[in-house]
């Protein structure tokens, strides 16, 4: 999880506001931008926002927890999201789900001891023909089986060989 | 034709509402067009001070045309149509619709604080509700909070119609309560779930004159006061604000507005009070501690040259403003009059002046006060309000609690003989009375400031002394006053000025506002150094309509009824002889008995006035 300093969010704030019209417009689109940075809106950094956008911390709240793929919890470097919707759960999602949680040696809605995998359900992505599919971050995989799960989890050691908190 | 031409010419759209006929101005909702016609749609999320919600959806009715049944609260008329609102797949709907609510309503009427008055209770008898055919939750989900010393929240009961959400903010601004989560995890709650007291919860309690449900209550002291009455040790006395009387009536079932002012004095005389003031007495007194305050400030501005007087005053009487403004604009703290809220100054006087009058210990007095409003639970409670030794004041019971011990003693309100206040305080002046509504204190303070500054009759300037410009439900109002003469400064007022000259033509500014998302437009305009800026005395009200509205007060609360309260309070203030707090006897007597170094002096300055600390660290701006 990365911090943030008030200048920052500022300047943050300040771009997307001038692309969006108005803090309150600016509000998911700084937000989203705080989550592929890696800095979780936690109470601290709503307040920060809010002081900086002039709209209730209460509110900002509000829109966080709406959405799932925003949170005021830290969560880990990748957050990996396995759809639970129908066609993935008929295509053996079920079986990836335990793969993770055996190789992460984590339940869903927890966070690798290291920091470093987050795992959670997701709904529909869209990808239901390439059923079963997930989410690593950003990027999606699809037609995945067991083994490439553990591919998957191997790049992502790989990419991260010491997991900083 | 667009829309706006068509408001442009006045036309109407004709409308079929159940078989019958109507024509109703362009965007007119449905409820509404129903209503003309005498047809009532049930809705709980629905209402008339707050935005449109369309939440809840009790209120759908059948569109012909539509596919799916439409929220009538939240559908406004822009063509000609056919509705049917209560058709046998409305009524279905609405049972669904209901029985849906009342499966995620943990809660039991007989043992609710909400038991008849409750609107969902009400519907589901109106819809004949005898089981949960879509089950009920065995257990409560939520910890009820009790951490706030006004309000209590019980989300158990909540429905999720979002009124008191619409309410902190909409009409106060303070956001203290939000819809967090989503979809069935749908929950209202604070910024990070906090307890509600230690949030920037103004304690107004406007959330609980809104809540369809007991979701939120008020935190009731009932149990405390009737202890006390039963305690043969105890003097227990009671001052009565005016808001609650001209409200109080509500709770026995009469119409809004009727003033229950003397009846209510027996009532708490056979309650077991030992005695009963009238807090209108100490509204007097803060006319003049706060009135000669600002002619502090403005001598010392004005003539003085000054620098460091902070100018314009702003009242102190609501404590919910108080709060506020201590969170949201700590800055402007030295602007706030440091005159206690008549409440408080009577808690210190009670337990100082009336005990050794009436040789009294003051640690067996119990003082208990009546009031329109929460979040005077919250001020009796503050640390500083002890300065006669005690707590000045000992318990609060708002409006809603006391009808509810008046009813538990057996006692018919509307039928009791009419009573006085009783002495040393006695009945104190219209001025005090007219405090219960927006602008009351500034009227007040105008009817006094003229004739002591200007030595004239008030009513040479203002028809039987009724100072029209400072009235009225408008949220910010503004009014200037020219001070053509002056006369010669009254006794009373000697050791603060040596003569009125430096105020010869001056203008005084005033403004009033109600509402604290009012307060944010007045202060926002301060701080950017407009109009209110230049003003010389604003008065700021937590609630709408004054302490009239207060949260304390009888559920419902709409405009109407606020208006209703509002007429009943000046009619009580012209039937008053003295109408002008300077006259009032009693308190002119406590200046010469007591509080002997004279307004605005060190015996007043340590009884009647306080100081306010900086809450900005509370976690929302």
């Amino acid at each position: 999880m990365q911090r943030i300093s008030k200048d920052l969010l500022k300047q943050i704030s300040d771009e997307l506001i001038a692309q969006h019209g108005s803090p309150r417009s600016a509000l998911i689109p700084i937000l989203n931008r705080l989550r592929m940075d890696n800095v979780t809106p936690d109470a601290t950094v709503m307040k920060m926002l809010a002081e900086t956008l002039q709209i209730a911390p209460s509110a900002i709240y509000g829109v966080v927890s709406f959405y799932s793929f925003l949170d005021h919890r830290p969560k880990g470097k990748y957050v990996i999201r396995v759809c639970q919707t129908i066609s993935c759960k008929m295509s053996s999602a079920t079986e990836i789900a335990d793969a993770l949680k055996s190789e992460l040696g984590i339940e869903f809605g927890q966070t690798t001891a290291d920091g470093l995998v987050t795992l959670e359900r997701t709904n529909c992505l869209g990808l239901c023909s390439e059923a079963p599919a997930m989410l690593v971050s950003e990027t999606a995989h699809t037609k995945i089986n067991t083994a490439n799960v553990k591919d998957i989890l191997k790049s992502i050691h790989k990419q991260m060989p010491a997991a900083s908190n | 034709m667009s829309a706006e031409q068509i408001i442009a010419i006045g036309a109407t759209i004709p409308v079929n509402i159940d078989g019958i006929d109507i024509r109703v101005p362009l965007k007119t909702t449905i409820l509404d067009a129903a209503k003309q016609l005498g047809i009532r749609i049930p809705t709980l999320c629905h209402h008339t001070d707050l935005c449109e919600g369309g939440l809840c959806r009790i209120c759908v009715v059948d569109v012909e045309g539509k596919r799916t049944l439409q929220a009538s609260c939240a559908y406004p008329i822009t063509e000609p149509m056919k509705i049917k609102t209560s058709s046998a797949k409305v009524r279905k709907a609405r049972k669904n619709i209901l029985q849906l609510m009342l499966s995620k309503h943990a809660g039991d009427c007989m043992t609710c604080n909400r038991n008849q008055t409750c609107e969902l209770q009400e519907l589901a008898a109106e819809y004949g509700v005898t089981s949960y055919e879509l089950g009920k939750v065995a257990h409560p989900q939520y910890t009820t909070d009790h951490s706030s010393l006004s309000v209590i929240r019980d989300n158990n009961k909540c429905i999720l119609c979002r009124r008191c959400e619409r309410t902190c903010a909409e009409i106060q601004g303070v956001h203290a309560l939000v819809s967090a989560n989503r979809g069935v995890e749908t929950e209202i709650q604070t910024f990070m779930n906090q307890p509600l007291g230690d949030t920037t919860c103004i304690n107004c309690g406007q959330c609980i004159n809104r809540c369809p449900t007991g979701a939120l209550q008020t935190v009731d002291a009932t149990c405390d006061v009737w202890k006390a009455i039963d305690d043969p040790q105890k003097h227990v006395v009671i001052q009565t604000a005016p808001a609650p009387r001209a409200a109080i009536a509500e709770c026995f079932g009469e119409a809004p507005g009727t003033p229950m002012t003397f009846e209510m004095n027996t009532a708490l005389k056979r309650a077991g009070f030992d005695k009963v003031f009238d807090t209108n007495f100490t509204a007097d007194l803060t006319i003049l501690e706060e009135g000669t305050e600002l002619i502090k400030r403005l001598y010392g501005a004005l003539v003085q040259k000054d620098a460091s007087v902070a100018l314009p005053q702003f009242t102190s009487c609501s404590p919910g403003w108080i709060k506020y403004i201590e969170q949201f604009y700590p800055e402007y703290l030295p602007n706030v009059s440091s005159a206690k809220s008549p409440q408080q100054m009577f808690g210190a006087l009670i337990k100082t002046y009336y005990a050794k009058l009436n040789g009294l210990d003051a640690k067996d007095i119990v003082s208990v006060s009546l009031m329109p409003c929460t979040a005077k639970k919250y001020e009796c409670a503050r640390p500083e309000m002890a300065d006669s030794g005690f707590r000045d004041i000992d318990h609060v019971l708002t409006t809603r609690e006391l009808g509810k011990l008046i009813r538990e003693a057996g006692i018919e309100l509307p039928k009791m003989p009419k009573s006085d206040f009783d002495e040393p305080f006695g009945s104190a002046t219209g001025s005090g009375v007219i405090f219960g509504a927006t602008g009351g204190v500034m009227e007040s303070a105008i009817r006094t400031v003229v004739e002591l500054v200007c030595g004239i009759q008030i009513e040479d300037l203002f028809a039987h002394a009724n100072v029209i410009p400072v009235r009225g439900f408008e949220g910010v109002r503004y009014a200037e006053l020219p001070i053509a003469t002056v006369g010669d400064v009254p006794q009373i007022l000697q050791n603060v000025v040596p003569s009125w000259d430096w105020l010869k033509g001056a203008t005084l500014k005033v403004a009033i506002c109600h509402g604290t998302a009012n307060a944010k437009k007045v202060m926002d305009d301060i701080r950017a150094g407009g109009k209110f800026s230049q003003c010389h005395f604003i008065e700021f009200m937590a609630c709408p309509g004054g302490c009239l509205g207060g949260g304390g007060q009888p559920i419902p609360t709409d405009i109407e009824i606020r208006g209703k309260r509002a007429e009943a309070i000046y009619a009580e203030d012209m039937a008053y002889t003295v109408r002008k707090s300077h006259l009032n006897d009693a308190v002119l007597r406590l200046y010469k008995d007591f509080l002997t170094d004279g307004i605005g002096g060190r015996k007043a300055h340590h009884l009647l006035h306080t100081t306010y600390t900086d809450q900005s660290s509370k976690p929302q701006i």
